[in-house]
């Protein structure tokens, strides 16, 4: 036996495929529409969510068996929010720029349904190493979609990847524009992100019938 | 043996086969199907969805020629090759040979483009569900050349024809189940995805585009993006009606398109209450806006202040009214839901038009904000009546 046990590889193989938070859970869909426009963003906001699930998600499975369930919510709230209060201030200090594009979602993590759902779905029954395990596979769930949302956003609307322009120079007229290709507008505007989710959920649900539900 | 009873002879050949429902899908094209249902009462007619989506292209026919002339006509005019027209609607300036090989040349890529593209993914969705072809893209087909500007490069309506087929449409399960007119979900995608071709002063009139920034520049701005700029507008009230003005395509002329809502009309495939009920809400808001024209702010002033019945004329209200909100499939079906609809439909695009200079053409979103509330507004109405039932039973009761 490795490090990892069956059971283990699936708390973290589901969530990417056949019980993925975005598209089959449909948690966390909010952020999904709105900091997907840029590639870089999206993989900043999976990072951060990676950090904060993985984490609490452990934090809240230690003290499991002493949180009051009456007042659970609150407990888990003060968790999440100490963490991304963290991720917030580590990019202020070494991502300014970025943190300014995020803006408010960064701190809007907290409220990201994804994270409260697995505390109370996960953390709440299982042991650290588990929740762990479960925090890190729906977190990279969640960026696997975020970023194949963002890669098609960007790619797409403003013809540039990570801010490399990889379709040439709208304004000089070079590579892809110089045959009269132009940027499509739509794709940057939120309405976009969840006709994208949209398609990436008919996708999944066509390749695995199992999934479709009356 | 005729061309009839050798493709009927092939249908046996086909059936069952993958390609089933393409071979299906011209046949029914070219002939009525040879099998009729037997037992039971049933009325017979040949109206099927077929002939009455050619009834709705026969009556666009007219606004596709009239389209292409006026494209030529706009070009030539804003070049100064020929003067304005004169003497009404069948001056020689506009019907000459000229004019319409511009047009022609210019719009039958639009037309075919649009029908090899919507028709392409439609057979290949009905193969993959092994499914009758659905004849909803022929009007669609003909109406999206229609609705845009004459210079639109081919590949973004080919990207948006592919979208507003497969996300307008055929993700909601095809003809007859979409909840948004999919004609215009093709425009509002050009709309939002390419805003530098489908609106400002220089997508309107053919080479405008090329030749912006040289000393050959041409534009032509419409009545609406005018009024929108407080600018005086350069064409009479008949110019208006007629349709020598510059748009889309084919959604200038009034004057046929009236005709071709009759047309509708008189063989009751376009419903008579939306199309009425459609102008009532735009005169009614447009009287309103006259009303207040003087207390609104600047940007506003130019088209509040429009005579009220000049919306008619301008803009696509009257295609809009009489080709897209009578869509059977997304507008409500009970007659007291398609005056609600219609009229709000005439009252919401004023609106837009008038508050939102950026989207002069509200009469596109007005359209698909309807067709989203269409099935809520014929609840409701079943319901009162439902109600009014019951009330009436309990009187009775009692």
């Amino acid at each position: 036996m490795g490090l990892l046990s069956k059971k283990d590889v699936a708390l973290i193989k589901d969530p990417l495929a056949d019980n993925n938070p975005i598209t089959i859970q449909v948690l966390g869909i909010c952020s999904a529409l709105a900091i997907t426009a840029e590639l870089e963003a999206a993989i900043v906001m999976s990072v951060s969510v990676l950090f904060v699930l993985g984490i609490g998600n452990v934090v809240i499975s230690l003290m499991r068996n002493i949180i009051p369930s009456k007042i659970r919510i609150i407990v888990q709230l003060i968790v999440v929010a100490a963490l991304v209060i963290i991720v917030d201030q580590v990019l202020k200090a070494f991502a300014y720029e970025l943190s300014k594009t995020l803006s408010v979602f960064v701190g809007l993590i907290i409220t990201n349904c994804i994270i409260m759902g697995r505390f109370e779905a996960f953390a709440l029954g299982n042991g650290p190493w588990k929740s762990f395990l479960d925090g890190i596979g729906n977190a990279l769930g969640y960026g696997a979609i975020l970023i194949i949302v963002a890669f098609f956003r960007e790619l797409l609307g403003a013809g540039t990847l990570l801010g490399y322009k990889v379709l040439g120079d709208p304004i000089e007229k070079t590579g892809l524009y110089a045959i009269g290709y132009e940027n499509n507008g739509f794709m940057i505007m939120p309405p976009m992100a969840l006709i994208v989710v949209g398609i990436i959920i008919w996708v999944q649900r066509t390749r695995n019938k199992a999934l479709i539900e009356d | 043996m005729g061309l009839k009873s050798n493709l009927h002879k092939l249908k046996k050949k086909y059936e069952g086969t993958k390609m089933a429902p393409l071979f299906n899908g011209f046949h029914t094209f070219l002939y009525m199907p040879d099998e009729v249902t037997h037992g039971g009462t049933h009325i017979k007619s040949v109206d099927d969805l077929k002939r009455t989506m050619n009834t709705v292209i026969m009556a666009l026919v007219p606004c596709l020629i009239f389209g292409m002339f006026n494209a030529g006509y706009q070009h030539h005019v804003a070049l100064g090759e020929i003067s304005k027209v004169s003497a009404g609607f069948f001056s020689g300036e506009f019907w000459s040979l000229d004019n319409f090989l511009i047009g022609l040349v210019k719009v039958l890529p639009l037309v075919i483009v649009s029908y090899v593209v919507g028709l392409a993914i439609e057979f290949i969705f009905c193969i993959i569900k092994g499914h009758e072809i659905e004849e909803g893209y022929l009007v669609t087909g003909m109406l999206v050349p229609l609705i845009v500007p004459v210079d639109i490069p081919l590949w973004m309506l080919a990207v948006a024809v592919a979208f507003g087929v497969v996300i307008g449409k055929e993700v909601f399960g095809g003809t007859g189940m979409n909840i948004l007119n999919p004609a215009l979900t093709i425009r509002a995608f050009l709309f939002f995805a390419y805003p530098t071709w489908m609106s400002g002063d220089k997508v309107w009139v053919h080479e405008a585009v090329e030749r912006a920034g040289t000393p050959d520049a041409i534009s032509g701005e419409t009545i609406l993006g005018s009024l929108a700029q407080n600018n005086d507008v350069g064409y009479s009230v008949m110019d208006m009606f007629n349709g020598f003005i510059p748009g889309s395509v084919g959604e200038t002329s009034t004057l046929l398109i009236l005709l071709g809502g009759l047309f509708l009309i008189f063989s009751k495939i376009g419903s008579w209450r939306i199309m009425l009920s459609s102008v009532l809400g735009a005169l009614a808001m447009g009287l309103i806006f006259n009303g207040v024209a003087d207390i609104m702010p600047a940007k506003f002033f130019g088209l509040a202040n429009t005579p009220f019945w000049h919306h008619l004329l301008i803009g696509g209200f009257a295609f809009g009214t009489v080709f897209m909100a009578t869509d059977p499939v997304t507008a409500s079906q009970t007659n007291r839901g398609k005056w609600i609809y219609g009229f709000l439909i005439g009252f919401i695009s004023i609106l837009i038009r008038v508050f939102n200079p950026a989207y002069p053409e509200g009469v596109m979103l007005a359209i698909l904000l309807m067709n989203v509330f269409a099935p809520t507004i014929d609840h409701y109405v079943v319901q009162g009546n439902v109600k009014k039932r019951m009330k009436r039973l309990k009187a009775k009761t009692v």
